[in-house]
């Protein structure tokens, strides 16, 4: 048999809070650290114990780690997922199975390997009755190391992380590692073709989730105020604030420069951070789409009274009883549009885990820059899960803290302005701080119903007037919003555009596109609205250009036609989303069904692209061979 | 104590912070003309120019109604934030994080904080947001012409909107039990008590919850009605005569005066407010007794009012939050900002 090297998938089935997150982080962490392009995704229900779960690995020597649909290596660790799993695995694919599931094993074109990880426990006297269940898990890791290959080191050094160095964990755990590797080796034949070898694709590069990245981001962006309010998949971002705060902003007074408040609901959330950036502190928020829904009133009120905030948008799949532990980008044109009357948004679109940093510290610039709120959609995908990144870096410019008049700067206008006196000609006009002293600083701020001088008006020449310098703001922005990255192939036919999380997907399909059809694409991944020049530039390039996302509507693809209609006939809309992160399949199939060549549509359309088409499992009912050493016969008979 | 005092008698043109009265002063009412609202804003006036505050150590919020309306109607040199209905106590609360050093007056009214903003209201005081709260409590929703509002009583009758069948919120009794650190009721009829309390509220440290019965002359001022002049000059019961004494000397002088049936409370800034009893010792730091006259007054049909608890003890929200001496609103990237070394050790912390 040929060995299939650093590429394929392993997807683990437990049960929901069976604490095999450990189990499954060691894994990813490990391949990670031996040089190899990894992911991990975890699956998960809205649940705290007891439902199904997966998690999914994706190993990939050529660097992609999208989410695939072929499972060709499936550890069952839940009787009730048992025969869904079986029935998972690509033929040819190995299924590891805790043996004490008593079901049967209906599949001959695979290897199945059983674990015996209950008896393989209780042997471990050190092992604490109530902690059995926990540590089993690692038993699956130990016998993936001795059949994949994995590095007991770095397995050993990931636990180290893991448990932050507390011996008595990593032991209990390591020990588990270890015993499961020691009884595979004894007794299990490899028979399938899945190995991990060293790489060192990976040096340099650090593993972290788009949380905590959003979380750090702002920090070095001198996050001052926080509030928020308990939603997945936000939540860990808020956690985050919490946990890193202290260690990064420590001072030797032992007093705050910060202050991050978990409120009563997403409505006070946000009026607390509205009400800090009103008075001049790099303010921030973190929720997700039900919760947005919530703050839409007091979003409206910080577009109109001019106030900063940064408003980070964990998307998932909505209602509350949606798919809330599911990913997806639907919340675009929602937040486009959020408010009441003519109102735009400013949206910053990080794609990976380094951008969550990035424009975590950038938001509050722009947030600050423009007076206006400023919304980073993330996803539940970048946010939750694990992904390889480049490391963080320190903020490249100063902290651009906007146009904001101090005691000194009135006495130097002897008191002569006006909070909504447009004296740059770019929109933005100057404002104070509460606390100023200065006995001209003061003013009342309130939404549209206002002069110049933020006196009452309800004057119809008035209320036009700031209108059309609120939109004049919004083009302003565009000088300081984060360009879409282009990346050109030569003799590209036809451009993708994308955002967010789908980018590690749109490559892969790019290679498919072109290594099985030969067609050449361009893409570009767009990291904000408003839409910058670029964005132009790219669709007067092509004929046909695919806009790519996770929803149903095409939301982007909506909000391009509104803004270039001259392009409108151009755009293709590819979205899908069924809760699961962006794989190459739906994206490759997607352009497919619509790629015309040559002003017709394409008779390569109808060949469905082999790879990355979901296998069909064989219905095969004959028993599966168990891949079990002859010296030691197993222990289960199904 | 070689400040000059204003002297006696003469109409003093400026207080000790030098500023007159003018100072203090806001936009042209546009509220109806007898609306108890108007009244308040003469005392709030009337209150921060007599203790001399500097306008500009105040921030002014509002929610949304004809309450909401009336911060733009005292102190121009203030800043201020309308907000939105119900929502007060958000804004307010994140605002005062930017200067820790500033006092916040709220004016809200019974529709905005006991209907839509019920849950902030209990919220912004178990936080013990470093503010002046007042209710300007009419039972009735003006600005969209007179419904029944949470504080109407039940079977009180509008014009379009029949009977009231509902239990009406009590305000103070909300923010008791929300552990409110100051608690007092007045009458929009009686500015003497209005003007103390609003006094002894702006010296407490922390949330300071003042309900005023303030009558919508519009929509529900019938003699009947709980909410209305007549009935509330007929109906007060005032728990005792107050009188606030600003910190320093004078606190000496006044107390010769009322010796006898005064009681005392002292106030974190060495103010005292001074409660004459009316008919019991009444001891506003006790729980018990702050519960049980608002339950009396309830079954009674009496409005009673006057200081009805203070707890000068509980830290405030920025106190919790153990922020810097300097107002956040003042620190710069250098205060903000991580070092440059630190973006190694965080990426150590990452795997």
């Amino acid at each position: 048999m040929n060995k299939v090297v650093n590429d394929f998938s392993i997807t683990v089935g437990t049960v929901n809070g069976s604490g095999s997150s450990t189990a499954n982080n060691t894994i990813l962490r490990t391949i990670f650290k031996m040089g190899v392009p990894v992911s991990g995704k975890n699956l998960f229900p809205s649940n705290i114990q007891g439902l199904p779960t997966w998690y999914t690995i994706r190993v990939n020597k050529d660097g992609f780690t999208a989410h695939h649909e072929r499972r060709d290596i499936v550890v069952a660790m839940n009787p009730a997922s048992f025969s869904r799993d079986l029935e998972s695995v690509a033929p040819g694919g190995a299924f590891y199975y805790a043996d004490d599931i008593k079901l049967p094993l209906n599949r001959d074109d695979i290897t199945a390997y059983p674990m015996p990880i209950k008896s393989i426990i209780r042997a471990d006297a050190n092992i604490p009755a109530n902690f059995r269940d926990l540590v089993g898990n690692m038993v699956y890791v130990g016998v993936l190391a001795q059949m994949l290959s994995l590095d007991m080191e770095i397995i050993h050094s990931a636990l180290q992380f893991h448990f932050k160095g507390k011996q008595k964990p990593i032991d209990m755990n390591f020990n588990a590692v270890k015993a499961g590797a020691e009884w595979a080796k004894n007794n299990l034949e490899k028979k399938d073709p899945f190995y991990v070898e060293r790489m060192s694709k990976t040096q340099g590069l650090i593993m972290a989730d788009g949380n905590t990245a959003a979380a750090l981001g702002s920090i070095f962006g001198g996050v001052q105020f926080a509030a928020w309010y308990p939603i997945t998949p936000a939540t860990s971002l808020a956690e985050a604030l919490n946990e890193y705060l202290p260690q990064l902003r420590k001072r030797e007074d032992g007093k705050n420069t910060y202050a991050v408040v978990q409120t009563e609901d997403e409505l006070a959330a946000l009026g607390m951070a509205v009400g800090a950036g009103w008075a001049g502190l790099r303010s921030m928020t973190s929720t997700s789409g039900p919760g947005l829904s919530l703050m839409t009133e007091f979003a409206g009120l910080a577009y109109y009274a001019e106030t900063p905030v940064v408003i980070w948008d964990i998307q998932r799949i909505g209602p509350s009883t949606g798919l809330p532990t599911r990913t997806s980008q639907g919340d675009l044109t929602f937040t486009y549009f959020i408010g009441h009357g003519d109102s735009q948004s400013i949206i910053l679109l990080p794609g990976d885990v380094y951008e969550c940093f990035e424009f975590g510290w950038k938001s509050f610039d722009i947030a600050e820059r423009i007076q206006t709120p400023v919304f980073v959609l993330s996803d539940l995908d970048i946010g939750m899960n694990q992904w390889m990144s480049a490391p963080f870096q320190y903020p490249d410019t100063p902290m651009d803290r906007g146009k904001v008049l101090f005691e000194k700067d009135l006495e130097d206008l002897k008191g002569n302005w006006g909070r909504y006196l447009d004296k740059d000609g770019d929109g933005i006009a100057y404002r104070t701080l509460p606390g100023n002293r200065h006995p001209l600083s003061a003013y009342l701020t309130r939404g549209t119903g206002h002069d110049q001088y933020a006196k009452y008006s309800e004057e119809p020449k008035m209320y036009a007037e700031n209108m059309n310098r609120l939109k004049k703001k919004q083009e302003t922005a565009k000088r300081y919003v984060p360009a879409p990255i282009l990346h050109k192939r030569k003799g590209a036919a036809a451009g993708i555009i994308s955002y967010g999380s789908t980018e590690a997907a749109v490559f892969e399909a790019q290679h498919l596109l072109e290594k099985q059809r030969g067609v050449k694409t361009d893409f570009l991944r767009i990291r904000a609205l408003p839409f910058t020049q670029e964005v132009e530039t790219f669709l007067k390039s092509y004929d046909q250009i695919f806009v790519v996302e996770m929803n149903r509507d095409g939301q982007m693809d909506q909000i391009l036609k509104i803004e270039y209609p001259q392009y409108a006939t151009k755009l293709k809309s590819v979205a899908f989303v069924d809760g699961l992160p962006a794989s190459a399949k739906w994206i490759l199939e997607g352009i497919l069904d619509k790629y015309e060549d040559g002003g017709k549509k394409a008779a390569i359309h109808k060949r469905k692209p082999t790879d990355g088409k979901k296998s069909a499992p064989a219905k095969k009912k004959a028993p599966a061979k168990k891949a079990v050493k002859s010296k030691t016969p197993a222990k289960t008979k199904k | 104590m070689t400040e000059t005092l204003p002297m006696a008698g003469a109409a003093a043109s400026v207080n000790l912070a030098g500023l007159s009265k003018n100072d203090y002063r806001g936009a042209p009412t546009t509220l109806c003309q007898g609306c108890g609202h108007n009244s308040i804003s003469n005392q709030i006036v009337g209150a921060l120019y007599e203790m001399n505050i500097v306008p500009e150590t105040v921030v002014k919020f509002s929610g949304i109604g004809c309450s909401s309306k009336s911060p733009t109607y005292f102190l121009n040199r203030s800043f201020g934030f309308n907000s939105l209905h119900g929502r007060m106590p958000a804004i307010a609360t994140g605002a005062l994080f930017g200067d820790h050093r500033l006092k916040g007056i709220g004016v809200s009214g019974d529709g905005d904080s006991a209907s839509i903003g019920m849950g902030q209201f209990k919220h912004v005081m178990r936080r013990n947001v470093n503010m002046l709260y007042i209710v300007e409590n009419n039972g009735v929703y003006g600005l969209t012409k007179g419904q029944f509002s949470a504080t109407a009583e039940k079977g009180l009758q509008l014009k379009k909107q029949g009977r009231n069948l509902y239990m009406p919120v009590d305000i103070c009794m909300e923010a008791f039990v929300s552990n409110a650190t100051f608690i007092a009721r007045s009458f929009a009829g009686n500015a003497k008590q209005v003007k103390e309390l609003l006094k002894a509220a702006l010296s407490h440290k922390g949330i300071a919850v003042l309900d005023i019965i303030s009558p919508c002359v519009t929509f529900n001022n019938q003699e009947n009605a709980f909410h209305s002049y007549s009935w509330g000059k007929d109906h007060e019961e005032p728990l005792h005569e107050i009188s606030y004494i600003a910190p320093r000397n004078e606190i000496i002088l006044e107390r010769e005066m009322e010796e006898g049936e005064i009681r005392e409370v002292a106030m974190h800034d060495g103010s005292v407010v001074i409660l004459k009893n009316i008919e019991k010792n009444y001891d506003p730091t006790n729980r018990f007794e702050a519960l049980r006259v608002m339950e009396e007054a309830q079954q009674n049909g009496w409005l009673i009012t006057g200081l009805l608890y203070v707890d000068t003890q509980k830290p405030t929200l920025t106190e919790m939050h153990n922020l810097v001496d300097t107002p956040l609103n003042r620190l710069t990237e250098a205060d903000l900002r991580p070092d440059r070394s630190m973006i190694d050790k965080v990426n150590a912390l990452m795997f």
